[in-house]
């Protein structure tokens, strides 16, 4: 059995970053990676997918590389090639193609048992991030056989999807960029909306993550929000990255002939019933934007951010149908196929140590696992509300390698 | 005794503070917030119905209410009827509209919003196509259901917008009426 003081699951952002703030402090760990370095990235996103946030807003510790552009938005392929450069750079110790199988307490540290050989190590660091599992509701159960469905996860392109309809659910990031490339593609797109959060790309001429960064938005820690719990369930926001700085709402699609309809609450063979509620998600949504963009106006009248329009520029309301539809026929809809993007849950099934609550998610204080020497990365509003973020990484395994280190030197002195 | 909490003034008369204690304390023992609520009604001749609630069960355990209360439900001279009571489906938004206005006030007290009058009107569009079975199309419930709020409060209008929303987010009625329900009915006879 081979030995070492910090074992990291994951070679994605957050155990990469971590990895980097380790070696600066001298502590001797690997990454175990099921796959290779960004297998997420390799293997479960779409063919299209560009980063949402803007090159400069993927400060990784110890990597000032921007790129070329640092208000462009990198392709799939230049984002797992930064994290290749990023994982090289910083000669992270990564064990690739090694899946852990369990990992359980043992001695005074854990028991990591692998695909190739198990490992013994004094602390544990989860950076298998919070998107494991897709999230399906339960009632995908109750349609008519004969309808392919596939999450957001299992989505490459539009040559993978058969002609006719489609009914995509979810209207966060990824659903409404699938819905958006299928509907260019020709088919003919339903998307179900739940809560979503609405943004615009641009606000006053400048992107919206710029300012929300500027205005100090994605720094907000776990003490300043009222209700955590509800702030670490919140969808992604509803944007995509193009080199035309689009801005991509449930208004664009419906521009692009993309039908909209109510969050889908049910299915009886070959009906999806759909959610009365559509106009009142829409209306959160709107409403919570606009006040996100006073927000922005009350910073910018305070700073000197140069080339901000002087016009408020708020995006109209969101348009809805007369009479959204309730209840939708796939049969006389020609709808062949049911994109799932309705989120994901992480998966710890591996994890033998008692620090999984009854709804499936980690018992932590800020990333510090409720079980000595464990820690947790890359979870949503983990400390901040960046730390899902690539950009947000680095602040959480700076703060958190440090208390690593301040455990192992506890402990030490305990021994001693 | 240490730690005890003096009762908050409240706004509009709304224990938020007894609501968010009861969150918490429901988070940590879900069996707890399991609920039924229950009604018992009796056949009073011609389509007039007698409903009474005293009971339900909740935090473990089955509660009384400090008086049975009762509705009844007729239909107007229209449907040849002596029109002595509200019809089922006026109480239905009879019921939308309480928890709705009730989220509206508890909403506006978590928000220390001050709530100076709120009036709500809510009409029903149903055709009788559905219930005289006249069309199968036609669904026997209402096609849509109109609410329009009054509302004079201490706050901007986009934040008395937000009051409107966020009650319907929360409303158990609106989830009731805008989503689908399992339905078991048996008999004994």
């Amino acid at each position: 059995m081979r030995r070492t003081t910090t074992i990291i699951i994951g070679a994605g952002q957050a155990g990469l970053a971590m990895s980097h703030c380790l070696t600066e402090q001298n502590i001797d760990h690997v990454v175990l990676e099921r796959g290779q370095v960004a297998n997420s990235w390799r293997t479960e996103r779409w063919d299209s997918l560009r980063l949402l946030s803007p090159n400069w807003q993927t400060r990784l510790p110890g990597y000032a590389d921007q790129g070329s552009d640092p208000d462009g938005f990198r392709t799939l392929g230049e984002t797992i090639a930064l994290f290749d450069g990023y994982s090289s750079q910083i000669s992270a110790p990564v064990e690739t193609e090694t899946a852990v199988l369990s990992a359980e307490a043992f001695g005074d540290g854990y028991l990591v048992r692998t695909t190739r050989g198990d490992w013994q190590c004094r602390t544990l660091v989860i950076a298998t991030g919070c998107m494991s599992t897709p999230n399906v509701p339960a009632f995908s159960r109750d349609l008519s056989e004969g309808y392919r469905t596939l999450s957001s996860k299992d989505y490459r392109n539009p040559a993978q999807i058969e002609d006719g309809g489609v009914l995509v659910v979810g209207p966060s990031a990824s659903g409404v960029q699938i819905a958006q490339e299928l509907q260019r593609a020709g088919r003919d797109v339903v998307l179900s909306v739940g809560e979503h959060v609405r943004l615009p790309r641009t606000y006053r001429g400048v992107d919206i993550l710029k300012l929300m960064d500027g205005a100090g938005i994605f720094d907000h820690t776990i003490h300043e929000v009222d209700d955590l719990g509800r702030v670490r369930r919140l969808p992604s926001m509803q944007l995509i990255g193009s080199p035309t700085r689009e801005t991509i709402s449930l208004n664009s699609l419906q521009d692009q002939g993309v039908e909209i309809v109510g969050r889908s609450m049910g299915a009886r063979d070959h009906q999806i019933q759909l959610s009365g509620s559509l106009a009142n998600v829409c209306q959160l949504a709107d409403l919570k934007m606009n006040r996100l963009l006073r927000t922005l106006d009350d910073w910018l009248a305070q700073t000197d951010l140069v080339n901000v329009a002087e016009d408020a520029n708020t995006p109209m309301p969101t348009r809805l149908p007369e009479m959204p539809c309730l209840s939708l026929d796939l049969k006389a809809r020609g709808i062949k196929t049911i994109i799932w993007a309705t989120g994901f849950r992480p998966d710890y099934s591996w994890l033998n140590v008692p620090v999984v609550n009854g709804r499936g998610r980690l018992r932590h204080d800020g990333g510090v696992v409720d079980a000595p020497g464990l820690y947790a990365m890359g979870l949503p509003f983990m400390r901040k509300r960046k730390s899902n973020f690539i950009d947000g990484v680095a602040d959480d395994a700076r703060a958190l390698s440090t208390h690593l280190t301040t455990f192992l030197a506890g402990a030490a002195a305990q021994a001693a | 005794m240490e730690n005890q909490t003096t009762p908050t003034p409240t706004k509009n008369g709304v224990n938020v503070e007894a609501i968010l204690q009861a969150r918490t304390i429901l988070e940590d023992a879900p069996q707890a917030a399991d609920f039924i609520w229950k009604a018992s009604s009796e056949w009073k001749g011609g389509v007039h119905t007698r409903t009474e609630m005293n009971g339900y069960f909740g935090l473990g355990e089955e509660h009384k209410r400090k008086q049975t209360f009762v509705s009844e439900t007729d239909h107007p001279e229209v449907f040849a009827a002596p029109d002595s009571a509200p019809t089922p489906v006026e109480l239905v938004l009879s019921g939308l509209a309480g928890c709705l206005v009730a989220g509206v006030a508890s909403v506006a007290e978590n928000r220390g919003i001050q709530l100076n009058s709120v009036t709500a009107t809510l009409e029903g569009n149903m055709n009788l196509f559905g219930i005289l079975g006249i069309d199968s199309s036609t669904r026997n419930g209402f096609s849509a259901v109109r609410v329009h709020f009054d509302i004079d409060a201490d706050a901007s209008r986009e934040d008395i917008q937000a009051l409107v929303a966020q009650s319907q987010k929360r409303s158990a009625v609106f989830d009731i009426i805008t989503n689908p329900t399992n339905v078991f009915v048996d008999v004994t006879c």
